[in-house]
């Protein structure tokens, strides 16, 4: 329907949305470019020369390893707690009515939209008044804090769709409360789990700020990065793990997207 | 015992389950208590409780000589809060958020539009994933690309070259507060990366804003005679201000608390997020630190609290 | 006659809000019983108490002289047809009728065997392999009738079930419901607010306003013998006639009723009544002419026959009407 001159856009407006998706887009592609370049000690642009070496040398670094491997585990424990939380909350919210409902959603939202840096110094703050040492499960706890909103956002967006009728329909069919969670409202709220968890793996593996408070002497990915980024060691290594970064994160992000495409779809617009 | 065979009541299911549910059909309230329960304890107890800590530490001061907190009630950090040089970081930070989420908002405003009104089908999902994309990439990756773009050696110097064009960006360096030795020690590097960083943000609040306008009312506009430009400051724009306030919440609450870019790309002179970690990590003053993460959570507080009224949460 | 659903002083409030206010109700085993209304007059809420999902805040329902309060709805012999259809779109059709049967533990070839029968029953055979998405408003009707009939209720409950349909469909399905219930013989309970459908199919139809049963009776009585203004304006639009035309006809009511249909425009026959007035409009709605007469002030509808021919407006003319077609009310 490109006919009527309304829907055509004017041409400003075109060059003004390509020029900002270019700006977003092209920092990143650069990020590939570096990742071959045969310039070890500094920045330099056009790198001199292309190489695949760097790759091989990632690969036999054992601290690269143990901090991919760290990040990993993290992420799947505070994904799986984000889920558990997440999903209670999103049931209770969306199937029942009582008082102090919107304050719950503004609990949720809480730990991201307050700056990482509160959440970070308040949980750290915390674990020394309490005594706990730093280890992998803080690390986990304060993950799982601001993961659980993600979680909760496409558990509810479902929720709202689902007929509230559907529920009322299995229980008159006579299933009661187990049997239609598992047959009725699981089906129904799966997929937007599996994009809620993939988003919040995401979330987790990426985080920096939080971690840097709630971790002792573990490094994870992030933290890795930071500290390269800080006092580069082997700038060559840094951008092929910065690339394998980018690739990596868009795998669960692709996903959550087709898993939620139709309907809700603004599934990790609140990161 | 047995059942009636004809009885319209049907017996419970047998086992836990079907005893349990039939417990939680008459008692809703526990149902929802079990449910609620788990997160309400994570986050309201753990995490707020956390917080809530915090800010009492701000209550407390240091000794100066012991460097040990005194657990006594005053307000004596918060007079160190607003002496001078914090003052300044705190103008500072502020200053720079709020120009990042101006900035922000024109560089996503015309890329909402296009995708809510003009993208249609295949090119919508590649507008939208164009956006998750970056939006949902690494944090520290993304950093990590500019401080390869703003090296001396790096792609922007060279490109300024080829265009002959680096005595405009010497001049712009020599500027004084914005200019510095190289853009990845001054505060336009520092502002470039907070764009980019946080810019993402902005665009799908707004987008969905803009697809809850109806075409019809823009044609009804330019039908009454309204030029594009009237369009858009009386109908257009109005109706996307909730989009663009929600959106700002993240631009402006991720600026106010970031340390990590001002660290790797900027000056020496310190931010909020900056000072929180100096205080509370070398300084070991923790009560000026909790004093200085008051800042963000008050400003944000009124900043909510605004958005909420213009309807904001809406369009998140 | 056994008694399938007894309500006895029931009441439902939601706070200060009466959507049911002491109603009291007793429906017999096998009757098709209708619930009539407007929109907020209480009758989906009473319907929402017999299928469990609701609980009375006062009064006691029983159903087959079984107390139901506190019982939930999965274990109540009674089956739901919802307004929506509420079938399950992740399930096929053949998965939706057979979900009663398999919570309940029957085995999978069993249930396919049932779930086959109810289909051919609402005739939809074949369609097992469907998703709720593919059907039409009409065939997924069937579909949500079929999902409650396999499971063989002792009453099936039946929320606005034409409401979504187009005439065409609305009057087919009148038809197959009414023969569906005469041969199962089950007790059906229906809620709707289209005067027309309650009075073709229902045995024994409930009148609700405000939460409270106006009246309760035959579609005849109710239609012809309306006991309050409402029934008489909501069923199908009686005249009221007003204490000083009841004087003036020798009636000794403060009000009655009088259908359009019942008067003819001519003079009276013998010991017919009459009234005399002026044509104050008309309107043409196919099988019969709507004249609104005027009488002294009060305006009175008269259906004529569309083949008769309607005085000018503004000329005068007289009504007659038979003295039995006249029904005295108990208030306006």
């Amino acid at each position: 329907m490109r006919s009527e001159k309304s829907n055509r856009a004017p041409l400003s407006l075109k060059i003004a949305a390509a020029g900002g998706l270019t700006f977003m887009h092209l920092p990143i592609l650069l990020i590939f470019l570096y990742a071959f370049t045969t310039e070890e000690k500094s920045y330099q642009f056009p790198p001199p020369g292309l190489t695949t070496q760097w790759f091989g040398v990632a690969w036999d670094r054992p601290d690269v390893w143990a901090a991919l491997a760290l990040s990993v585990k993290v992420a799947s424990i505070a994904t799986a707690t984000a889920l558990m939380l997440g999903t209670l909350c999103a049931a209770a919210v969306s199937q029942t009515r009582f008082f102090g409902r919107e304050t719950i959603s503004l609990l949720v939202i809480l730990p991201i939209a307050l700056p990482g840096i509160i959440t970070g110094i308040a949980l750290r703050s915390a674990f020394s008044m309490a005594d706990i040492p730093f280890s992998f499960w803080t690390i986990v706890l304060g993950h799982a804090t601001f993961c659980i909103v993600v979680v909760y956002n496409n558990a509810v967006a479902r929720f709202r769709r689902i007929s509230g009728s559907l529920i009322e329909a299995s229980m008159d069919l006579g299933a009661d409360g187990f049997q239609t969670f598992r047959y009725v409202i699981l089906p129904n709220i799966g997929t937007a789990l599996l994009a809620g968890g993939m988003l919040a793996f995401a979330l987790s593996f990426d985080e920096v700020i939080v971690t840097t408070f709630t971790a002792g002497q573990q490094s994870t990915l992030p933290i890795w990065m930071l500290e390269e980024l800080i006092r580069p060691r082997q700038r060559p290594v840094t951008n092929v793990v910065a690339m394998i970064v980018v690739v990596v994160t868009f795998l669960p992000i692709l996903g959550a997207y087709y898993l939620t495409r139709d309907g809700d779809q603004i599934a990790g617009a609140g990161k | 015992m047995t059942i009636v065979a004809e009885s319209i009541i049907l017996p419970e299911r047998r086992g836990t389950a079907g005893r349990l549910s039939d417990f939680f059909w008459r008692h809703p309230r526990v149902l929802l208590a079990v449910l609620l329960g788990p997160p309400l304890l994570w986050l309201g107890v753990v995490y707020l409780g956390s917080l809530f800590a915090l800010l009492l530490q701000s209550f407390f001061s240091i000794d100066d000589f012991s460097g040990l907190i005194n657990y006594e009630f005053t307000l004596a950090t918060y007079r160190q809060l607003l002496s001078e040089t914090n003052l300044d970081i705190i103008i500072r930070t502020v200053t720079m958020a709020a120009v990042v989420t101006l900035v922000s908002a024109l560089i996503a405003f015309p890329i909402a539009y296009y995708a809510a009104r003009y993208a249609r089908g295949k090119w919508k999902v590649l507008f939208y994933l164009g956006v998750m994309l970056p939006l949902w990439s690494s944090y520290l990756v993304k950093i990590y690309a500019w401080k390869l773009i703003l090296a001396k050696e790096g792609i922007l110097t060279w490109f300024f070259e080829k265009l002959n064009l680096l005595w405009l960006l010497d001049a712009w360096l020599a500027l004084p507060v914005v200019g510095g030795n190289s853009l990845s020690v001054s505060y336009t590097g520092t502002f470039i990366v907070f764009v980019y960083v946080w810019m993402p943000f902005m665009i799908l609040p707004i987008q969905a804003a803009l697809e809850r306008v109806p075409s019809n009312l823009i044609e009804a506009s330019s039908d009454l005679g309204g030029t594009p430009a009237q369009t858009f400051r009386h109908v257009l724009f109005p109706l996307a201000l909730p989009g663009i306030v929600a959106g700002s919440i993240f631009t402006f609450s991720l600026t106010l608390g970031d340390y990590i870019i001002p660290q790797i790309i900027g000056s020496s002179r310190l931010f909020i997020g900056q000072a929180v970690y100096a205080q509370q990590g070398t300084a070991g003053n923790i009560p000026l630190a909790a004093a200085f993460t008051v800042v963000p959570i008050v400003i944000m507080g009124i900043y909510l609290w605004m958005a909420n009224r213009m309807g904001a949460f809406d369009a998140l | 006659m056994t008694t399938a659903v007894l309500f006895d002083n029931v009441s439902r409030y939601f706070g200060a809000v009466r959507a049911v206010d002491r109603v009291n109700l007793d429906i017999a085993e096998g009757e098709f019983f209708a619930m009539l209304g407007p929109s907020g007059s209480g009758k989906t809420t009473c319907l929402r108490l017999m299928a469990g999902f609701d609980q009375p805040t006062g009064g006691h329902i029983e159903i087959f002289g079984e107390t139901a309060e506190g019982v939930p709805p999965y274990r109540r012999s009674v089956n739901t047809v919802f307004q929506d259809y509420a079938l399950f779109p992740h399930l096929s059709i053949l998965d939706n009728v057979a979900y009663g049967l398999m919570v309940k533990g029957a085995g999978r070839e069993e249930r396919r065997k049932a779930a086959e029968d109810a289909l051919a029953m609402v005739k939809l055979p074949g369609y097992g392999t469907r998703r709720p998405g593919q059907l039409s408003g009409g065939q997924r009707q069937r579909v949500a009738l079929a999902r409650a009939l396999v499971n063989k209720p002792k009453v099936l409950l039946l929320d606005e079930p034409l409401g979504a349909l187009d005439l065409k469909l609305r009057e087919q399905m009148q038809e197959e419901l009414k023969s569906l219930q005469k041969s199962l013989g089950i007790t059906f309970i229906f809620v709707t607010h289209d005067q027309g459908e309650a009075l073709s199919m229902a045995d024994r139809i409930a009148v609700f306003n405000e939460g409270q049963i106006q009246q309760l009776g035959s579609p005849e009585e109710v239609y012809n013998q309306p006991k309050t203004r409402f029934v008489a304006d909501f069923v199908g639009s009686s005249n009221v006639l007003s204490t000083k035309l009841c004087q003036r006809l020798g009636l000794k009511a403060a009000f009655a009723s009088l259908r359009p249909e019942a008067i003819v425009l001519a003079a009276p026959s013998n010991g017919a009544l009459s009234l005399a007035g002026t044509v104050a409009g008309q309107s043409f709605l196919g099988a019969t002419n709507r004249v609104v007469v005027d009488v002294d002030g009060a305006r009175i509808a008269v259906a004529s026959p569309a083949a008769h021919v309607v005085p000018a407006i503004g000329s005068p003319v007289t009504i007659s009407f038979a003295a039995r077609d006249l029904h005295p009310m108990e208030d306006a």
